[in-house]
């Protein structure tokens, strides 16, 4: 078991380190740096101004030797202007002191750009706000799925299954955009007149209520319920035709004891690996509910570095979403072992 | 002019879509005349959900055929005063004229912009598919069925890109400063290569017995292939008929990219289990070719849960690409593309609910047809 999980770990480590080069390389391409000297410097620099500014942040260094700098293995660049202004990977505005190094393993994600800040309080901050969200979603996704998922699946063909599985298929036909627009329309806007909720979430940052965090809340978890529903649904319904429920229905138990006692804890063991790979899956969804719904949180800094170039901020926002992927994954590999104990990892 | 009235509204459009309904009517007809000689498309009409999920499908498809028909207005005509107008309204000036589902904020007619959009995704996203299926195949069949080295560096590259969070991914490929560096050339040029790849692997392993059709088979194939590889990837046919925009390509290729890892592990999930068969070992004892095993023994019984799968991800591209739309990263800023369209109206949500619903029910509706319809084959093929 340990080494099952050291050697994940490696190769968790092994994955982060290649993603992470590859943003690392898309972001840091000519034209891309063009972007960030001209958003940065002056919109109207020539083209050897450009070249200049680049140099002296050192920009222009291999990129080998950047992404080193990068990780900590490297000692920063550092570059002393003639006014005796010090330009480089490990400047920070308003602290005198350079260190020599400062990379992931020195614990320092570096600066953002964009918003001159260090990137790990913004990381910090804005997850912490997503992660609200997220506990919400959860919250409400989850159970409404295993609910509708047991339902339509203790009774396979029948007309409550029949029409709860269209349910789960419409949910999964309606991505956040779409359903997002619908329910602001719906219950948030003067055209309809059911003015239940508040169509942006703004205020949910500094205070969550129930009329400002409603809205996110439900478009997201709509999306993601269908294919958690879909899957306890199979996993039930192939449950229910195990011989040891027809045990249990020889012998005279009733309909609702065999669901709740014999069948349910086996079928839950299939949905709960698929509620783990949903997570990463939910982040797409952040992306886009903090976008309808105006709430800063990881997505709305993803979407800002992305757009703004902000290398340092990119490399880190990859970082933590490829973490959630694989940790997600550790995890549901390890607790189906321990939901199932007929499995053993080797 | 008086602006209509809902009523009038719905049955204008009901008029406005006849070609699609006389289409439908027949199509629908014919297969259910016909479905015992039609196999699985025939079986599909035995189960009301797949009938649902057809009809859906068709009519999209169909509204993409017609478009040109169909629409009342130039999609990308702007008309003065028209502006954010409610369904209904009466365009100035002209006798008996309506903006069917009123006037976006451009002043342009909503119902041509939301069925030209059909075009748009109804073309990239199956064209797509098709792409990611065939990278997937060609690269999970071996992974599967020789597994060793292959399969674990495969495998492993697969996961990277599976761990990769696919907004990112696309916020990183799909950039004016990406497609100024070539990145998408360079992708593109790897991943159009494996179509060519797998038809002359294909016909290769089949008639590798019979020299003369071998020969024809696979010089049409390379000769084929290759034109439109010229002028797909490097825009340089000498013909000019396959040209693809900078921006769809970028496009195309990171949906291709983002999609046939998953491909490949359904794939090779397929091989793992098909390799076990009977019929498998008896054309290893006959001593056949690996290839052959794998794309004339293993890739037909794997079809069932492709096809599903086929169907599932078409809905999804249809999705991806509505996302890229929504985020400004669509096909091109003027195109109406239903997520782009979507993402415009949400600005004016409040006030205007018109603008950003009839794209979003189009999108909802068709990607629910391919659900309805993925549902209903999986149903009809654990039947056989």
């Amino acid at each position: 078991m340990w080494i099952f999980i050291i050697k994940r770990m490696g190769m968790m480590a092994l994955t982060v380190l290649c993603l992470t080069f590859l943003v690392f390389f898309l972001t840091n391409l000519h034209p891309s740096l063009e972007k960030l000297a001209k958003t940065q410097g002056n919109m109207r620099m020539s083209d050897v101004q450009v070249e200049q500014w680049l140099e002296q942040r050192g920009y222009k260094q291999p990129l080998l030797l950047r992404y080193g700098e990068w990780l900590g293995v490297k000692p920063g660049y550092l570059f002393i202007k003639d006014d005796g202004k010090a330009l480089g990977h490990c400047v920070r505005p308003g602290s005198k002191e350079i260190p020599s190094y400062c990379g992931v393993l020195q614990g320092d994600l570096g600066f953002s750009t964009v918003f001159k800040d260090n990137v790990s309080t913004l990381v910090g901050k804005r997850l912490g706000l997503t992660g609200w969200l997220m506990l919400f979603v959860m919250l409400v996704m989850v159970p409404m799925a295993l609910i509708i998922g047991v339902l339509a699946g203790m009774r396979e063909g029948s007309r409550t299954d029949r029409s709860l599985s269209t349910f789960a298929i419409i949910t999964t036909a309606t991505p956040e955009y779409v359903s997002g627009v619908i329910f602001v329309v719906v219950f948030a806007s003067s055209a309809v007149g059911l003015r239940w909720f508040k169509g942006s979430s703004a205020s949910a940052m500094d205070e969550i209520t129930f009329a400002n965090f409603t809205l996110p809340v439900i478009t997201m978890a709509f999306y993601g319920m269908g294919y958690i529903a879909r899957m306890t649904r199979a996993s039930m319904a192939e449950v229910m035709t195990a011989q040891y429920i027809r045990t249990a229905r020889l012998k005279g138990v009733s309909f609702a004891n065999i669901v709740l006692k014999h069948a349910l804890r086996n079928a839950l063991i299939a949905p709960f690996t698929v509620i783990m790979l949903q997570i990463p899956w939910l982040l797409t969804g952040v992306v886009i509910v903090e976008t309808i719904f105006n709430y800063k949180g990881f997505g709305w800094l993803l979407v800002q570095a992305a757009q703004n170039n902000d290398i340092n901020l990119l490399l880190a926002c990859s970082m933590v979403a490829v973490f959630v992927v694989l940790i997600t994954q550790l995890i549901s590999d390890i607790g189906y072992v321990f939901l199932n104990p007929r499995i053993r990892i080797s | 002019m008086e602006s209509l009235s809902a009523l009038q509204i719905i049955f204008q459009i009901l008029i406005q879509l006849l070609p699609i309904w006389i289409s439908l009517a027949v199509i629908l007809i014919l297969s259910i005349h016909y479905k015992a000689h039609l196999g699985l498309y025939g079986h599909l009409f035995d189960s009301r959900v797949g009938i649902i999920g057809l009809s859906l499908v068709l009519f999209w498809v169909l509204a993409a055929i017609f478009a040109d028909l169909i629409i009342t207005h130039d999609p990308l005509a702007q008309i003065s005063g028209m502006k954010n107008k409610r369904p209904g309204f009466p365009v100035r000036g002209m006798e008996g004229v309506y903006y069917l589902l009123g006037g976006d904020n451009l002043a342009r007619d909503i119902f041509s912009r939301v069925i030209m959009g059909s075009r748009t995704v109804l073309i990239i996203a199956p064209a797509a598919t098709v792409f990611a299926f065939m990278v997937g195949i060609t690269l999970g069949l071996p992974a599967g069925y020789r597994s060793g080295r292959v399969d674990t560096i495969l495998s492993f590259l697969s996961n990277l890109v599976l761990a990769f969070p696919v907004i990112l991914l696309f916020f990183l490929l799909v950039t004016p400063e990406i497609r100024s560096t070539g990145v998408p050339i360079y992708l593109a040029a790897v991943l159009f290569l494996f179509p060519i790849i797998l038809f002359v692997v294909l016909f290769q392993s089949r008639f590798y017995t019979q020299p003369v059709k071998r020969n024809i088979y696979v010089a049409t194939t390379l000769v084929l292939g290759l034109w439109a590889y010229s002028g797909l990837a490097f825009n340089m046919d000498p013909l000019n008929v396959f040209y693809m925009e900078p921006n769809l390509l970028n496009i195309f290729v990171s949906v291709v990219f983002v999609n046939s890892p998953t491909v490949f592990r359904i794939v090779r999930s397929l091989t793992l289990d098909i390799k076990t068969r009977d019929y498998v070992a008896a054309a290893e004892t006959r001593g056949e070719g690996a290839w052959y095993i794998m794309l004339w023994e293993i890739l037909p019984n794997a079809r069932g849960p492709l096809i599903v799968d086929f169907c599932l991800r078409i809905g999804y591209i249809t999705i991806l690409l509505g996302t890229l739309g929504f985020f400004g990263l669509g096909v091109s800023p003027e195109s109406p593309d239903w997520g782009m369209t979507i993402n415009e109206g949400r600005k004016l949500l409040s006030i205007y609910p018109h603008l950003a619903i009839p794209p979003a029910l189009a999108l909802m509706s068709l990607v629910l047809g391919l659900n309805l319809l993925a549902d209903g084959l999986r149903e009809q093929s654990l039947k056989d």
